[in-house]
């Protein structure tokens, strides 16, 4: 290269040091992009320990089950061989008869009978008492046959679907917890089916959290528009001071507005108190607001209205008030230019503002679970409760991961249409 | 000119007819001023409109704004009606009859002084009742809670997130977008999905350096967790000041002789200083009133202000939460004041347009 510079063709510029200016500025980019990425990358590590991983550590518990191969190792590794037709062979109760008799001395947390009848328990409700009833007496069974000596000890060990289910968890990964997060399960012939009217919870609360939430969304829309609007076109001074109306419920502890509605909508609350004392209803028709869905939805609204004011009023106030008067000296009328010139010009900020409470919406969690009642529970609730109290982890993360799915595609929405630069407070 | 004077004949006579149809209605007097009050306010902020509005017009108007004055009313009412609801003197969650008719008898301060008192050993000693209240009283240790983890996790979403912010605006930063939606992420994921995939992977024995039996029921996993959440704020809050921060004052300061040190600290610093407060103030207020985590991360001792409440609210409520809410609302007014003056200071700074 340096020849080339040398004899001077044309083209071939250089900087001082001899180097071509072509490698010499993509060397400087490269440095510079290395530069960024390395301010950016201390929080993109913080966030893979604190953020990232523990929320794939959820997506793999929500697949992950290896209770089955734990609690009966050997077995685990023949039942495979089952075709499933009748019942397995004697050899195969044989391994298993010998693998309970050894759990049973087990008291490791994970390899119990207990744990094993649990998530037995899980796929067919009610088998949990033949698993600890029969672990009881295995140890009876010290030679064959076997499959006769077990049938004796309990006539369910007959049924082909206990068999199938046992071949189906014997395996450290499952699809089973998300069949059961979407109200399906396997019926006694291995097949994929409904679960039972009186057992689909999961699908209706998921269809209610989004209802409500796409309902929420609305109102918020309702009402936000004419207040955005309202910002945007007063005076600067005037706008900022009732800005501070919208700002101050904003920056108030989630609690804190949650304790007051509480207060508000109570029986004896005031907004039931200001509806008798002006007469607009008895003293004994006193309407219940809270502790049921109308309690989430007004609490819900009034948390996310300043989401939906804000990227409203930030759109709205960059729309020249003169477009509408021009509309009005061409003669149209004032919903006309209302609907034609100064809507369209909205969108943007609704859908920023809608995305943004709805996204926010599906996954609440602390007011439902306070004002909601029982009615008013959220999906978020009913994964909380599978985390902190039913203990049945799996499902609560496979529930989760549906959730997540869900929230990430909206998300996706979002930065396409919004773009997540967008985003700002206040 | 009064303000009835913007209404149009018939509308001035249509308000009067209105406040007495209030008055035959409820047949109180109070009620009668206070809907009078709220009908009559959207007059006040009735612009001056052209000669040839029609009547229809300035009525629309009019109810554009009574709308708009209710909605005003009902996102400031829950958060100012809690604090004269605090000095009931009775362990109601709403007015008795002697606050309607202004007795002082009606109102006390016991639900604050029930802030120190819930949980001490002995309220009634004399000698070392200070410490009894530091170590015993439930309130002061949950805002002592509170506030260890809210400043340890703003230090470090602060620290982290300008550092990326910084990075983020620069015009080379490879993959922008994709990284920036990742790492404002917590801000949109479901506060139950971070907390249980925190709660699994904190528990993790044997995983963390100094923490064998894992970051669960230790500060630090709160901090974590809460340092999270807190990110996101500061990096749009930091991003917005450097929006449109003028990349020649950094050429102009290196020409000069400064190196990359110096150039930050006197040039870059003071102008998204603004942005780095606001931003940390959003995250520290977020970790102050964050519940979900705590609940999932921490150990019955580690009881903060939010999880007191949350509790509170759902076992026994009494008006203490009130006591304690009216002074988060008090933090939350001090804090909206002082961001309004950084944006201030900080459009200045910039050559915006003052506010």
């Amino acid at each position: 290269m340096t020849d080339v510079t040398a004899s001077g063709v044309p083209g071939a510029i250089t900087t001082s040091d001899g180097v071509p200016l072509k490698v010499s500025l993509a060397r400087a980019t490269r440095r510079q992009r290395m530069q960024a990425l390395l301010l950016v990358m201390p929080l993109l590590l913080f966030l893979l320990v604190a953020f990232v991983l523990p929320i794939g550590e959820m997506l793999f518990r929500s697949i992950y089950s290896p209770i089955g191969p734990n609690v009966l190792p050997n077995f685990s590794k023949v039942i495979h061989e089952w075709d499933g037709e009748d019942l397995p062979p004697e050899a195969v109760f044989e391994v298993f008869v010998k693998d309970m008799t050894k759990a049973k001395e087990s008291n490791e947390i994970g390899k119990t009978i207990g744990n094993l009848a649990t998530r037995v328990n899980y796929e067919i409700p009610g088998s949990r008492g033949l698993f600890t009833k029969s672990a009881r007496k295995v140890k009876n069974i010290t030679e064959g046959p076997y499959k006769e000596a077990l049938i004796a000890l309990d006539k369910r060990w007959e049924n082909q679907h206990i068999w199938r289910t046992l071949q189906r968890i014997s395996s450290n990964y499952t699809a089973s917890f998300y069949l059961a997060a979407t109200d399906r399960k396997y019926n006694e012939d291995n097949e994929i089916v409904r679960a039972d009217p009186l057992y689909q919870i999961y699908l209706p609360i998921l269809g209610k959290t989004l209802w409500l939430s796409a309902l929420i969304t609305f109102i918020c829309l309702l009402i936000a528009y004419p207040v955005s609007y309202l910002l945007a076109t007063l005076p600067l001074r005037t706008s900022n001071l009732l800005m501070i109306m919208v700002l101050l419920p904003f920056w108030t502890s989630l609690l804190v507005r949650t304790t007051a509605w509480i207060a508000m909508l109570q029986t004896e609350g005031i907004v039931n108190n200001i509806l008798v004392f002006t007469r607009v209803i008895s003293e004994e028709s006193r309407i219940q607001m809270i502790y049921n869905q109308t309690g989430t939805i007004v609490a819900m609204v009034h948390i996310l209205l300043p989401f939906m004011i804000l990227p409203l009023y930030s759109v709205m106030k960059t729309i020249p008030p003169y477009y509408m008067r021009a509309a009005r000296s061409l003669g149209a009328t004032g919903t006309y230019s209302f609907i034609k010139v100064y809507f369209p010009q909205t969108i943007p900020g609704i859908a920023a503002g809608t995305l943004l409470v709805f996204i926010l919406a599906i996954g609440y969690y602390i007011t439902p679970a306070l004002v909601g009642g029982s009615d008013g529970l959220l999906i978020s609730n009913l994964i909380a409760d599978h985390i902190k109290k039913t203990l049945n982890w799996s499902l609560g993360s496979a529930l989760g991961a549906i959730l997540l799915a869900i929230v990430l595609i909206f998300y996706w929405i979002y930065n396409k249409l919004v773009g997540v630069d967008n985003l700002k407070f206040g | 000119m009064t303000a009835l004077d913007k209404l149009p004949a018939p509308g001035y006579i249509a308000y009067v007819v209105a406040c007495i149809v209030a008055y035959l209605f409820t047949g109180t007097l109070v009620a009668t001023i206070g809907i009078a009050l709220i009908i009559g306010l959207p007059l006040f902020f009735m612009s001056e409109l052209p000669p040839y509005a029609t009547w229809l017009e300035k009525f629309g108007q009019y109810i554009f704004l009574l709308i708009c004055t209710m909605i005003f009313i009902f996102l400031i009412t829950p958060v100012l009606i809690i604090m004269p609801l605090s000095f009931n003197s009775e362990p109601y969650f709403s007015f008795t009859q002697g606050m309607m008719s202004l007795d002082p008898a009606a109102f006390s301060t016991r639900w604050y002084q029930d802030i120190f008192l819930f949980g001490m050993n002995d309220p009634n000693r004399t000698e070392g009742w200070w410490s009894d209240v530091w170590n015993n009283a439930t309130w002061v240790k949950a805002a002592a809670n509170s506030f260890k983890f809210a400043v340890l996790a703003t230090i470090l979403a602060t620290f982290f997130g300008t550092l990326a912010a910084l990075g983020l605006s620069r015009p080379e930063m490879p993959w922008r977008s994709a990284i920036t939606s990742l790492l404002i992420s917590p801000m949109i994921v479901p506060l139950v999905i971070t907390a249980t995939g925190m709660f699994f992977f904190y528990a993790k024995k044997d995983t963390f350096p100094f923490f064998p039996r894992g970051l669960i029921n230790e500060d630090i996993g709160i901090v974590l967790a809460h340092a999270t959440l807190g990110v996101p704020f500061v990096i749009i809050t930091v991003t917005a000041t450097l929006t449109g921060f003028d990349n020649s004052l950094i050429r102009a300061s290196k020409s000069l002789g400064a190196n990359g040190w110096t150039t930050f600290r006197r040039v870059i610093m003071p102008l998204i200083m603004p942005g780095m407060i606001s931003g940390a103030l959003f995250a520290f207020i977020t970790s102050l009133d964050e519940v979900v985590a705590v609940i999932f991360l921490a150990d019955v001792h580690q009881v903060t202000i939010p999880r007191q409440m949350f509790s509170g609210i759902r076992e026994q409520i009494s008006p203490t939460i009130l006591a304690v809410a009216t002074v988060l609302v008090l933090i939350s007014i001090g804090l909206l004041t002082t961001l309004e003056l950084l944006r201030r200071r900080s459009e200045r700074l910039r050559g915006l347009s003052p506010g």
